[in-house]
């Protein structure tokens, strides 16, 4: 369902402005997200000064400069701080992206950051991702075969491997899932471009032999035709994956087999 | 004691409060206002054909109203409309078949929607006006 407006218990209010940093000369505005569930508060938007000349070059650094220097109770989840595990995903500047790959620079003014749009949070800039983690699973994202067993390993030609290229390297942050209109007013039924991506991953793999089933598991109006191409997933990818063409591609086997 | 998370309800991120309207979203929708729109629009041509078909005093009537100052201002809109919900449709079709889907692709065809509507829409203003004085 479309509710532009948010919950009431979801309505943003002004937070508090941290004091500045002392001596500190190249400072950078943080606008972001708090919500704790240990109190009765609505959600809020603090205001923190970054020490640039003391702090890397990251919206991850910056966070976790605030954390270390002005407030310990900040909370997100980050790991690798390259690009890899995904936990960092958060809303900066007006887009879905990785906090650790997102460079402050690339900002202009403040530096606003909010949690994943659209999901329940669980505190500060960390979201409750199970709906998406279902929808995974809902997908069977593993090799699936009929055939008897090869002696060595399911192989494929240099060709068809290339099939995977664009597709493998997602690394599930769900900046992609979260950014999709479509998916904030049907996320329940919808199983947004993430999800999808993983789904054509698997369609795509010459060594999959379940293709009939998943393309029959994504035969509903919901799961798979809620996809209007309005495209935020592709722009959001910090990866510089394309989950919208991937989409297009599912639908286009869909037909396929029809004719 | 305050509660814990098990007894408060969860608030919900903010979403379309924060997201930056990017080019191919505010086309995305824009299709879908100018395909509401339509319907409207649709309605003032069918009255119109409605009264050429009645009475040649209704027909003067409506004719009258619909080149007032305000009908060619809304009928200048219905067009614009018109044009740019047909090539949002155009731009869709080929993006179904999987063509024109990248990043910066997809920003451009985005971007010269509104560029390239205003343009026909002026076009088919002027041929029609150069028409009518022929």
């Amino acid at each position: 369902m479309v509710e532009i407006t948010l919950p009431k218990n979801s309505r943003i209010n002004e937070g508090k402005t941290w004091p500045k940093p002392a001596g500190a000369t190249n400072l950078r505005e943080y606008k972001i997200y708090r919500w704790s569930p240990d109190d009765d508060e609505n959600p809020r938007t603090d205001t923190y000064y970054v020490d640039m000349d003391d702090c890397g070059p990251m919206v991850l650094d910056a966070l976790l400069w605030i954390k270390n220097n002005i407030d310990p109770t900040l909370t997100l989840r980050r790991s690798c701080r390259e690009g890899i595990c995904g936990s960092c995903a958060m809303n900066i500047d007006g887009t879905n992206t990785l906090a650790c790959t997102k460079g402050a620079d690339e900002v202009s003014g403040v530096v606003k950051v909010y949690p994943l749009p659209h999901m329940p949070v669980v505190k500060d800039l960390v979201p409750d991702l199970t709906v998406p983690y279902a929808q995974l699973s809902s997908i069977q994202p593993w090799l699936q075969t009929v055939s008897p067993e090869p002696a060595k390993e399911w192989t494929q030609s240099h060709e068809d491997r290339q099939k995977l290229d664009g597709l493998y390297e997602c690394i599930l942050c769900f900046c992609c899932q979260t950014s999709c209109p479509s998916y904030w007013w049907n996320g329940e039924r919808y199983l947004g471009p993430a999800v999808l991506l993983q789904a054509y991953r698997w369609l795509i793999d010459s060594r999959d032999e379940k293709t009939g089933e998943r393309l029959d598991n994504l035969e509903d109006p919901f799961r798979l035709y809620r996809c209007h191409t309005i495209m935020n997933c592709t722009q959001a990818c910090p990866k510089g994956l394309n989950p919208a063409k991937a989409i297009a591609e599912i639908k286009k086997m869909m037909v396929e087999r029809r004719v | 004691m305050s509660k814990t998370t098990a007894t408060r309800a969860r608030p919900l991120s903010p979403h379309l409060q924060i997201y930056k309207p990017i080019p191919t979203m505010m086309m995305s929708i824009i299709h879908r206002i100018t395909g509401c729109a339509l319907y409207f629009g649709v309605l003032l041509l069918a009255i119109w054909l409605m009264a050429a078909a009645g009475t040649p005093e209704g027909f003067a009537r409506v004719q009258n109203i619909y080149g007032s100052w305000l009908g060619l201002v809304v009928l200048f809109g219905f067009t614009w409309v018109l044009v740019h919900h047909m090539l949002g449709g155009i731009r869709h079709l080929v993006m179904d078949t999987g063509a024109g889907l990248g990043k910066e692709e997809s920003t451009k065809a985005a971007i010269a929607m509104p560029i390239v509507s205003i343009v026909l829409t002026i076009l088919v203003w002027v041929v029609a006006i150069m028409a009518r004085g022929a």
